[in-house]
């Protein structure tokens, strides 16, 4: 394992540890993958999440037959993943979940084919899958905090129609709130999760990231704010504490964090609550 | 929605000849109502009947396939819908309910949990209160906002008979205090017709329209409802010219009993399609 910076001070050479940057990332991630989860769980959409997701691969895989940058890749095709999911759903023969399955699993495959046709380059599966978070760089970083602070920025204007859209679209209409753009936006934003996550995190602990904190802090949470609030500081203690158990046990460090995401989930659920519990 | 100067004081919404068509069917159809500020509108009917549909047309929530409906310029709402499908996984307070679409003070929620006879509730999980505690909280939350227009749709269902009562006087209340314009659905017309300014009896149209005392009255009414809800509005039920006995007979109007068949009397000449007998 590499020397954590004890010798030197100052923000650029703490930058220059790799571990720094892996922790850095993480927490970034997890700050904006609460306050998102949690509306994903809220909504009932884990598996539209997980779909979006898997629809990375090929938008990765695109961007490399295109020459474009990975990030814009993946943000384009989750968003248009997403939009072709509403038009089939309007047409309406087949349920939201069939959709679902059909979409990602497609999107999937098509992405890992598409790879393998291009044979000048060698990608690493692994990492598609589960990221590679120790090897973040600092324009990694940059891309992490300067769009999760865009996706933060733009939840938190958005927040009271998009959480009175989830209550009741109807009441949410009714008063003037336009549910179906914040629906909307609420897709884009999800994207922009992905597009940023994926390199870090990889198709498969995004969702994962994104479900369990939000799952953990809901007993201990009395309102939708506190609820992501403690996801965001969940996901940011799976964090510290995945990255630091994969580094003491040699473990792989993406699958570390979600395991320990999972401890945070069995802590909540057998912290007893006083009187006024909310674990209902 | 046409914009065209409102030929009645006070009026805050209009439909002109609204339909709705689902899948090839007129679910409602020819639908015109007026609603002014302080007026009590009640839309009743059967199951089926396009009640919540119209109601729906009225909010801008469902856009009519034909007709018209016009909405003040700024009407501000306050809706009670018939179903809300919220998650057991989000938590809410009481509290934190009354703000939903709005921002509003500590006072002003404090204000309208107190109106509504729930302000011991302030800080329960939305999740644990009852039904008729759930109702309340839906209410106070749409009347904080001062709404011009309350919109009500079947506010009563799963509240006991003195519930009943109580949150229909809560209605009347609000609607003294606030002056505000109240559309409410019911399938149950014996208690709320008291406070009412208007009826529209709807059965996939208008069937009848007016005070309570002239829709009582009206054939199409007790067409629709029966004969005995057009003596006496106090014990109103669901009924038609007939009754389904126990033990699997027919009793008409004028009592005999039909073993036979079950035949509707000559003033039922209205369409069953979608509605089962009380």
């Amino acid at each position: 394992m590499g020397p954590i910076a004890t010798t030197t001070t100052g923000a650029m050479a703490m930058l220059e540890s790799f571990f720094t940057r892996a922790l850095l990332a993480g927490i970034g991630l997890a700050a904006v993958s609460g306050p998102l989860g949690s509306f994903i769980v809220w909504r009932r959409m884990a598996y539209f999440g997980d779909t979006m997701a898997h629809s990375a691969i090929l938008g990765v895989a695109l961007a490399l037959f295109f020459s474009v940058n990975p990030v814009a890749g993946v943000f384009a095709i989750a968003v248009l993943v997403a939009v072709l999911l509403g038009f089939l759903e309007r047409r309406g023969t087949l349920s939201a979940d069939s959709l679902l399955g059909l979409l990602s699993h497609s999107a999937l495959a098509l992405g890992l084919v598409l790879v393998s046709l291009m044979p000048h380059i060698r990608i690493d599966l692994m990492g598609l899958l589960f990221g590679d978070i120790l090897a973040v760089s600092v324009t990694d970083l940059a891309v992490i905090y300067g769009g999760g602070i865009v996706v933060l920025g733009v939840l938190a204007w958005l927040w009271r129609p998009m959480l009175a859209g989830t209550v009741s679209e109807d009441i949410a209409r009714a008063e003037g709130l336009e549910p179906e753009r914040t629906r909307l936006i609420f897709m884009v934003l999800l994207a922009g999760l992905i597009a940023i996550a994926m390199k870090i995190l990889g198709v498969l602990l995004i969702t994962a990231m994104l479900i369990i904190p939000a799952t953990a802090a809901r007993r201990l949470a009395t309102t939708p704010e506190r609820m992501a609030l403690y996801a965001a500081l969940g996901g940011i203690a799976a964090v510290l504490l995945g990255l630091w158990g994969s580094l003491h046990f040699d473990t792989p460090s993406g699958p570390s964090i979600v395991v320990a995401a999972l401890g945070v989930f069995a802590i909540t659920s057998i912290i007893p609550l006083g009187e006024k519990g909310t674990a209902r | 929605m046409e914009n065209f100067v409102s030929p009645r004081r006070d009026e805050i919404v209009r439909v002109t000849g609204a339909g709705v068509r689902r899948d090839g069917r007129w679910l409602v159809r020819g639908v015109d109502m007026s609603i002014a500020r302080g007026e009590i509108l009640t839309l009743i009917g059967p199951n089926g009947s396009g009640k919540s549909t119209t109601v729906k047309t009225v909010l801008g929530i469902i856009r009519p396939d034909e007709g018209s409906v016009w909405r003040a310029a700024g009407l501000r709402v306050g809706y009670v819908p018939q179903k809300i499908a919220m998650d057991r996984s989000l938590p809410m307070t009481v509290a934190r309910l009354m703000t939903l679409t709005g921002r509003h003070s500590r006072a002003a929620i404090a204000e309208a949990l107190a109106l509504t006879g729930i302000g011991h509730l302030e800080q329960a999980q939305v999740h644990a209160l009852s039904g008729g505690e759930f109702q309340r909280a839906l209410i106070a939350r749409a009347i904080i906002g001062k709404p011009d227009l309350l919109v009500l749709d079947e506010p009563v269902q799963g509240v006991d008979f003195s519930g009943e009562v109580a949150l229909y006087d809560l209605i009347g209340a609000i609607r003294d205090r606030t002056g505000c314009g109240v559309l409410l659905i019911s399938h149950d017309l014996h208690v709320v017709m008291a406070r009412t300014d208007t009826v529209i009896c709807l059965n996939g149209h208008v069937c009848c329209q007016g005070t309570p005392d002239t829709v009582a009255a009206s054939g199409e009414y007790a067409a629709l409802f029966g004969p005995r809800a057009a003596q006496t509005l106090a014990i109103y039920r669901h009924e038609h010219d007939h009754a389904h006995l126990p033990d699997g007979s027919v009793r008409g109007a004028d009592g005999q009993l039909h073993f036979d068949h079950h035949a509707h009397g000559p003033h039922c000449d209205h369409d069953h399609g979608g509605h089962g007998h009380a």
